[in-house]
């Protein structure tokens, strides 16, 4: 079959450094071929030269068999092929439609013509399957409109090839299934789909072909026919990958550390009650949206809340997250960039900022034992740095969250709250990350996992409860963990029927 | 093999970093040799310490405004706090009337006093009301200035014990082995805001504060505490300044202190620390104050440009400053 679109040899080097070498890739019209690999394998940089926006060092790109190179991505574009980005690039206190057409606008006589502006964005929009309203602003939408809202800008400009970098990673089973069925409808149109993902069943059930990366080099490309989930990761990571969860730590005792009753955080949480153990890892499940993030930022003080939590059999109310520190309560946030660590400063300066008096005499601050402590956490947690004072915004995904990770063990908590331990995070680091995790649980301290991702609440947890729209839905005990278990808690349906809904958008 | 790659590029980034904070002490001795170019009588030591005695006051708020701007702050208030401030302590001389040292201490506490409040009530209402720091200190400047003006009733307010005036006179016009006590007082707090700055945990937290917020409130970090503490910080450093200024010209009047937040804010800017917060630098403020008083010196000195532009060229001054940082920090 011919290739739309080839690339021939591609490398590419920053100053001294090759990220990538000698690939190949060709991109045939009505496929869907995914790009995997770990963080820093060079899918992202092989993702940017084929749309245009990083010239290759050395190789070719050859366009319906005719050599090309783009001069940017806009010039990429004019030849059809348009990259959905991974982060939401739209200006919120815009509509719908404004941003559909932002810096493309349709003019007549020389003014914005908003009505063909908006009939064309219900147009595109209803292709895609959805009901968003054009006139909408788009800060009020959720994040998997906002998402749907970019896929439409992209589709706007004529396409033959549509770049997808990592589109699920802030989406749910069933907005995920609808991003699906739009890619499906695409090769069905004959548009070629490159697909980048890190989400392993995914690629599994929606591409064709994989092409496999791993430190710059391609490692295989093939048919998805035959090629497991396991198989993929073991390309990826270039060994064995079946013991990705670590054995669950028999320590789940009975002596509840922490009850909370009727927990109410105003218009996100409704009534929630949960018991945590000493030693189990308890697992929070549901969609985004239903309200897990903010009933724990509620209960360790970053939210107004009231209800009843009882500490060690005390009552107690935290108004700040210093006071929940205090009592060895730590809440590891999932906006690890936005709530975690400080981009702009150095490792050393984030890994000591809540124990900050752990390393103070007197009101001095003692910069030798936080050195000390940088060293001892960069060897406890693996934290790979090219230089130490690198800035934390310089780390790459994985280790900024074992930086968080360290960072919050300074304070030696007794409870440990972790947010979306693994998101953005490449599969070897996660393998460390829920290995330290059961060994938090197996020093006898309680560990809550909050996650999007089923297999990991499934692989990780001892019990898992789960959030539907503000309220506790139900909880999943460890002999009935399942996917679907969890997902007709965290919608109301089973899951062969969430893949219906999803296709029939009832 | 590896190993060797990356030695020589840390060794790189280390030199490009140190660039960074090193500029304002290039472009001070870039600007000594231009002054001594220029004018023969510039390189002496009477001018010298003419020129800083001269940018103290504007050193020692700059020292309060290093802490807020790191903070993410802003404080547009100290140049109507300064005046405020100063009319206050003369009043509060001329109503004890003594002329003792007793009464001068009493003064300067009132002074110091004053300032502080000032500078709690724009944190308060910062921090509690979650209003820009922009809009507050816009406001407070305007209450400050025409409070001072309203106690002067518009005309001058002047020290009126004649031996207070004659004790009080060496804390701007005498020195201490040479050495001007102005300059002597500016590099005390400087040398105090840089301890507090650079090695306690208050001054970590102003940092993290203003690197970004939402992290420093999940870590832990008494956030309302520090904001208010940095703008108090900078009441006091007024109040120092005011101390330091009062001697010079015995008086305060509706126009004293005009335009020092511009200047105060320029030698912050200048010095390398981020207007947008998370990075502070207190020595780099005090060799800003520094070059925008030798600045005024060379202007007044040469025949280029007439003396009466060194205000625009300050101002031009703190614009450069922003394009160079910018500049720098998309280089790294």
């Amino acid at each position: 079959m011919d290739s739309v679109l080839r690339a021939e040899n591609i490398s590419k080097s920053f100053g001294p450094i090759e990220v990538l070498s000698g690939i190949s890739l060709d991109l045939r019209p009505g496929e869907v071929h995914a790009v995997i690999g770990e963080n820093g394998a060079g899918k992202s940089t092989l993702m940017r030269i084929l749309s245009g926006h990083l010239p290759p060092t050395k190789g070719a790109l050859h366009l319906d068999g005719r050599p090309i190179t783009f001069s940017g991505p806009v010039d990429a574009e004019a030849h059809g092929i348009v990259l959905v980005h991974q982060e939401i690039l739209l200006a919120p206190d815009l509509t719908v439609a404004q941003n559909l057409f932002l810096g493309r606008e349709i003019r007549r006589f020389g003014f914005v013509d908003d009505r063909a502006m908006r009939r064309r964005a219900r147009e595109i929009l209803h292709e895609l399957g959805t009901g968003i309203d054009p006139d909408r602003q788009v800060g009020l939408l959720s994040i998997a409109d906002r998402q749907l809202v970019q896929i439409a800008r992209a589709l706007l400009v004529p396409h033959k090839i549509v770049a997808f970098d990592e589109p699920t990673a802030v989406l749910t089973p069933i907005e995920a299934e609808s991003l699906f069925a739009i890619i499906r409808r695409l090769r069905s149109q004959g548009v070629a789909v490159l697909y980048i993902s890190h989400r392993l069943n995914e690629v599994k059930a929606v591409a064709d072909r994989v092409t496999v990366l791993r430190d710059g080099r391609h490692v295989a490309t093939r048919d998805i026919e035959g090629l497991e989930p396991l198989e993929m990761a073991r390309l990826m990571v270039g060994r064995d990958m079946s013991k990705l969860y670590p054995a669950k730590p028999a320590t789940a005792s009975d002596h509840a550390l922490l009850t909370v009753r009727d927990m109410v955080v105003p218009g996100y949480v409704e009534n929630a009650s949960f018991t945590l153990r000493r030693g189990e890892i308890l697992g929070f499940g549901g969609l985004i949206g239903a309200g897990r993030t903010e009933l724990f930022e509620g209960l360790v003080g970053l939210r107004p809340s009231q209800g009843t939590v009882v500490l060690d059999g005390k009552s107690v109310h935290f108004r700040d997250a210093r006071e929940a520190m205090a009592a060895g309560i730590v809440y590891l946030s999932e906006d690890r960039k936005g709530k975690g660590l400080l981009l702009q400063q150095n490792l050393r300066i984030n890994l000591s900022l809540a124990a900050l008096d752990k390393f103070s005499r007197g009101s001095f601050i003692d910069a030798a034992a936080e050195e000390r402590a940088l060293d001892q956490a960069i060897k406890d947690f693996d934290i790979r740095t090219r230089r130490r004072d690198l800035l934390a915004g310089q780390l790459s995904g994985g280790n900024q969250q074992k930086l968080l990770l360290a960072k919050m063990m300074l304070l030696e908590p007794r409870i440990v709250i972790i947010d979306e331990p693994t998101r953005g995070v490449d599969i070897g680091t996660k393998e460390q990350i829920y290995r330290f995790i059961a060994s938090l649980a197996d020093e006898g301290k309680a560990v809550v996992v909050i996650s999007s991702e089923m297999q990991e609440l499934i692989g990780l947890c001892h019990r898992v409860t789960v959030m539907r729209n503000g309220r506790v839905a139900g909880e999943v005990t460890q002999a009935d963990l399942s996917e679907d278990a969890i997902v007709y808690l965290a919608t109301g349906v089973h899951e062969e029927r969430a893949a219906e809904i999803a296709a029939g958008h009832a | 093999m590896t190993e060797t790659v990356l030695r020589t590029g840390a060794e790189k980034r280390r030199f490009t970093l140190d660039m960074r904070a090193l500029s304002p002490f290039v472009a001070l001795i870039a600007l000594v040799i231009a002054g001594a170019l220029i004018n023969p009588d510039f390189l002496t030591a009477s001018n010298l310490l003419n020129v800083v005695t001269r940018s103290a006051f504007i050193a020692i708020i700059a020292v309060g405004a290093t802490f807020v701007i790191a903070g993410g702050g802003l404080d547009l208030s100290v140049g109507s706090m300064a005046a405020l401030t100063a009319g206050v302590m003369i009043l509060t001389l001329n109503n004890l009337g003594g002329g003792d040292m007793g009464t001068l201490a009493l003064g300067m506490l009132a002074a110091i006093a004053l300032s502080a409040a000032c500078g709690l009530a724009n944190g308060l209402v910062v921090t509690f009301g979650r209003i820009e720091p922009f809009i507050v200190t816009l406001g407070t400047m305007g209450i400050f200035r025409s409070l001072v003006i309203w106690l002067a009733a518009g005309g001058t307010i002047t020290m009126r014990n004649f031996e207070l005036r004659e004790l009080y006179r060496p804390v701007y016009f005498g020195s201490v082995f040479g050495i001007p006590v102005p300059i002597i007082a500016f590099l005390v707090v400087a040398a105090i805001g840089a301890l507090i700055l650079y090695r306690t945990s208050f001054g970590r937290h102003v940092v993290a504060l203003g690197s970004n917020e939402d992290v420093a409130r999940y870590s832990g970090v008494p956030i309302w505490r520090v904001r208010t503490l940095t703008y108090i910080i900078q009441g006091i450093c007024v109040g120092i300044a005011v101390l330091v200024y009062v001697p010079r010209l015995g008086s305060a009047t509706p126009t004293t202190g005009l335009l020092w937040e511009l200047q105060a804010i320029t030698a912050v800017v200048i010095g390398g620390t981020a207007l947008k917060g998370g990075i502070g630098r207190i020595w780099g403020t005090v060799v800003g104050a520094v070059i925008l008083e030798l600045v005024a010196n060379i202007m007044v000195l040469s025949n280029f440009v007439s003396e009466f532009l060194v205000g625009a060229v300050q101002g031009a001054i703190i614009i450069v400053a922003m394009l160079l940082q910018r500049s720098v920090h998309r280089g790294r």
